[in-house]
């Protein structure tokens, strides 16, 4: 039997004011396991406290409920006050009678007896509470990066600044993502390359980081402080610790007619290559789909030429498995297919490319070498129009494009025809727009520049259809404030395409238990104040993966993220919530019901051994909770078909004796 | 008056299944539209002045007969607005408050020529013969 | 005779992180409802057992109502979701039973929505107050 303190709360007159307290104090003393009961003007006082701490000495207390204000309030000073007493915290209950009842009734009689129910209902509560000890994980100090884009190099930076080893995981060959296409960065127009390839080369040089690239994530065990990473490092074909990125071998591949992905196949590569002049690692990579020698056994030129002989035919897919404390999701994004915007004539015509193609035809190092050209016959474009939200905020066609607006399109569209407009100035330049949205430092203003300085021509409508006719494109379209529907022969279209989050993302999400939304991209734990990190604990989000934005949302995403890894590793134990759920390995039949409804994967079965009553054993498959990962929300407990499944602190038969309690 | 209005706008709704308030102002309706030039009131402000109850001046127009039934505004919303729906409800309640003109399927053979295109006979029954 | 006024009894399941937060707002902000509306903290609206709200009607409530988080904002990112399906069978089951529909009731409250769980509040003890007693599923041998 426990022996409860009832500590009843005047709350000034905020709670006295339409509750008796003495009367409150008085009827519950005669609650089962009540053997002292009290009442006080301000129980979170320093007074107030002083008086539970000596009812629990004096009284020798199990468990206190204090009547008084809501527990999300003063719930964890009093769990505080008790354990300061000697008390074990999680015997402590509190009854809400000022947020819920005080404040919410008028009357004196009806506020006093819903006050005294209340208090019943926690002090049955309190009659089976347990004394909970909150479990202990040690954290592996080391941190996983997934992505080595804009947002993964500068987490990685700041976590590895920070003296923590960081392992980046990237896809392609090389770090840099989408920012090492990109041509020049709004509103500052200064150079992508410029700013990103020095992050590049420190990230390379930073003894805390080791970059896997042309890697990927195969499998994710564990939980926050202790996850176990497997990581598939493709094969390359060439020692990535012997080549020296001489690229002669790049010179001499005969098979030159590889699409050039970096380019977005505007132009070729070789089979053996290296994505770009400053990829980091610099190193060669032969495309299996290409090779000559892969393929038909036949050339081997490559490791002809390659002095340093850095080619090895043989290599195979490896596995390498890490211990991690914190895993940041850097995945990314994509601009969606155009292929089936038919209106857009994208399929049918080289002259009608994407934003992002148009980053590369005007980058120096692109397939043109930065002259603005038309790919279809390389002559200069005169008359280029510019479509808005192709794809973004679209609803009605879900498999075509996504109902979000991908909210940089408005400002690279801006920079663009800027550019343009800049350096080749007998070029017209149309930018059919339905909003131009530009909230953001110094945003409004390039988007006014682009207007008033560089004589862009704006127009409020929509490109209804694009069709090639003779070499030229005829664009369709409408001026909604002139009210009038415009015809332009254009000689290139350039479509603002919407973005999503990278494919890779979907299965990594399953892998990590970390929720998506609809469109796929990672959801925060919350919205507002929890912005970098996933709902599952010790997972991180940095860049385009949670949601779009532009550079520099990026990279203060990324060193928040950063922040948030640092302050995880820099703990040697973690604390859990004693209250999680927990098993009746007695009762348990095994049957993953509950593994199935846990959001977290905190729920995974072992065989074991169990004695029978006629005194064989009998190996039986149970359910066992990790405590680190369960975050306590109990959807399991009511999925057990066995009851063998409570969650502690809310037990099943504490919930019921409140229902008790309520309806006596 | 109002009532009148409240009214017509409802049905007109009704009739079409559209729902205006969807329209984000794109304009890609009118981008698309062939007989743009032919109309006094486009597809987009079709949307617009349906949403606003302004349907007085629109069943006046001869733009209800000059759009072309070719269901590009349709297929082409982001949004799924679907105007030329719209286009077609104006019209049928215009032909519904004059009464029983209608034109029946046996007059049809009578009109019909060798170069008349398919789509135009599926259009031609679709404006008229409701 | 003085005829005591009937006054439902309902039993009101709070998720921790929104409706229970919900109901602390309404009593910030001072908006009565009916005090024989008890509150029950859980973790998660998905941690209501459907036993519990079978106690709960077995016990002699006249009502019982669950709030969580709205779609799609659940601390625990799906427990709601698993109560609205949970809830549909139960409900329906109870109705079967012949517990009226009016008697059961899922509402999603958000910590902003003070106002909206004082109102749902009001609505649903006024709903359950028009059916009068639930004598159905109550157990004369809980009664002393």
């Amino acid at each position: 039997m426990q022996r409860i303190g009832v500590f009843v709360c005047h709350c000034g007159t905020n709670i006295a004011g339409t509750v008796d307290v003495k009367a409150v104090a008085q009827a519950l003393k005669n609650e089962p396991g009540v053997v002292f009961s009290t009442d006080y003007q301000y129980m979170c006082s320093q007074a107030g406290q002083d008086i539970i701490k000596a009812a629990i000495a004096e009284h020798q207390l199990s468990g206190i409920v204090v009547c008084s204000c809501s527990p999300r309030m003063h719930e964890a000073t009093f769990r505080k006050t008790a354990a300061a007493a000697g008390l074990n915290p999680y015997m402590v209950e509190i009854a809400n009678i000022r947020e819920q009842c005080s404040w919410v009734h008028k009357e004196m009689p009806v506020g006093t007896e819903k006050a005294i129910i209340l208090g019943k209902a926690a002090v049955a509560k309190v009659n089976l509470n347990a004394p909970l000890t909150p479990g202990e994980s040690p954290v592996t100090k080391r941190a996983l990066v997934i992505g080595g884009g804009i947002a993964g190099i500068q987490t990685a930076l700041d976590i590895a600044d920070a003296g923590f080893p960081v392992d980046i995981v990237e896809t392609k060959p090389t770090i840099g993502g989408k920012m090492a296409q990109l041509d020049k960065t709004f509103p500052t127009l200064d150079c992508a390359a410029c700013i990103l390839t020095p992050k590049m080369v420190d990230v390379a040089q930073n003894e805390n980081v080791r970059i896997f690239s042309y890697s990927e994530v195969t499998d994710v065990k564990g939980f926050v402080g202790n996850f176990e990473v497997t990581i598939k490092r493709k094969a390359r074909f060439v020692k990535e610790d012997v080549c020296t990125g001489c690229g002669a071998c790049t010179e001499k591949c005969p098979q030159k007619k590889v699409p050039n992905e970096f380019n977005l196949g505007m132009d070729n590569r070789r089979a053996i290559y290296i994505p770009f002049a400053q990829a980091v690692p610099k190193v060669a990579t032969i495309d299996p789909n290409y090779c000559t020698m892969l393929q038909k056994g036949k050339c081997g030129l490559c490791a002809k030429v390659c002095t340093a002989g850095a080619i090895d035919y043989q290599a195979k897919d490896e596995f390498i498995q890490e211990k991690y404390g914190a895993i940041v999701v850097a995945t990314g994004f994509n601009p969606i297919s155009m292929e089936k915007f038919d209106e857009f004539a994208y399929a049918q015509s080289k002259d009608v490319i994407t934003s992002l193609e148009l980053e590369r035809l005007m980058n120096a190092a692109g397939p043109t070498g930065g002259t603005l050209l038309r790919p279809s016959d390389g002559e200069h474009p005169h008359t280029i129009v510019f479509v808005q939200c192709v794809g973004s905020r679209c609803e009605a066609c879900a498999e075509k494009g996504k109902e979000y607006c991908s909210k940089i399109c408005c400002m690279y569209t801006a920079k663009h025809a800027m550019l343009i407009r800049d350096k080749y100035p007998d070029t017209d330049v149309y930018v059919f727009y339905i909003d131009v949205r530009t909230p953001g430092k110094n945003f409004d203003e390039f988007y006014r520049r682009a207007v008033e300085e560089y004589g862009v021509h704006y127009i409020k409508g929509m490109v209804g259809k694009v069709s090639p006719e003779g070499g030229k494109l005829k664009v369709q379209a409408s001026d909604l404030l002139d009210g009038k529907q415009l015809h332009i022969d254009a000689d290139m279209v350039v479509l603002a395409a919407a973005i999503e989050p990278d494919k890779s993302a979907r299965p990594l999400a399953t892998m990590l238990t970390a929720s998506m939304d609809t469109n796929d991209f990672f959801t925060e734990a919350h919205p507002k104040l929890r912005p970098v990190e996933s709902p599952t604990a010790g997972v991180f989000l940095s860049g385009t993966c949670q949601g779009p934005k532009d550079i520099p949302e990026t990279v203060s995403q990324a060193g928040a993220a950063a922040s948030k890894v640092i302050g995880l590793l820099c703990k040697d134990k973690l604390t859990g919530n004693p209250c999680v759920a927990h098993s009746d390995e007695l009762m348990c039949n095994g049957c993953s019901t509950c593994e199935r409804v846990c959001p977290y994967g905190a729920i995974s079965y072992q065989e074991k051994e169990f004695r029978m009553p006629d005194r064989t054993t009998k190996i039986r498959r149970i359910a066992v909770v990790n405590e680190a990962v369960c975050q306590g929300c109990g959807a399991c407990t009511v999925a057990c078909m066995s009851g063998a499944m409570d969650l502690r602190g809310f037990m099943n038969k504490q919930i019921m004796a409140e229902v008790d309690a309520i309806c006596k | 008056m109002q009532n009148k209005k409240e009214r017509q706008k409802e049905q007109i709704l009704r009739m079409s299944g559209v729902n205006p308030r969807k329209c984000m102002r794109c304009g890609k309706c009118s981008g698309t539209c062939p007989s743009y030039d032919e109309m006094e009131y486009h597809p987009h402000q079709f949307v617009y002045m349906v949403e606003n109850g302004d349907l007085e001046a629109l069943m006046k127009s001869d733009s209800i007969y000059k759009c072309l039934s070719c269901f590009a505004c349709v297929d082409r919303c982001p949004r799924g607005v679907e105007p030329a729906k719209l286009v077609e409800a104006m019209r049928l309640m215009v032909i519904r408050e004059k009464g029983a003109n209608h034109l029946t399927p046996g007059d049809i053979p009578a009109l019909l020529d060798e170069e008349m295109p398919q789509q135009a006979i599926m259009s031609a029954l679709r404006k008229y013969s409701k | 005779m003085q005829v005591k006024e009937y006054k439902p009894l309902i039993v009101a399941f709070c998720c921790n992180w929104c409706s229970y937060a919900g109901a602390d707002l309404a009593g910030n902000n001072r908006l009565n409802y009916p005090a024989e509306v008890k509150i029950i903290r859980v973790p998660c609206s998905c941690r209501v057992n459907p036993m519990f709200i079978l106690r709960a009607f077995q016990r002699g409530a006249d009502g019982v109502i669950l709030c969580g988080c709205h779609p799609g904002d659940c601390h625990y990112t799906s427990g709601n979701y698993y109560t609205r399906r949970r809830m549909a069978l139960l409900f329906s089951m109870l109705d079967y039973l012949g517990i009226e529909r009016e008697r059961t009731r899922v509402e999603w409250v958000s910590a902003a929505e003070g106002a909206k769980f004082a109102a749902t509040m009001n609505d649903f003890a006024e709903k359950v107050a028009s059916l009068g007693e639930n004598k159905r599923l109550e157990d004369l041998r809980c009664k002393k």
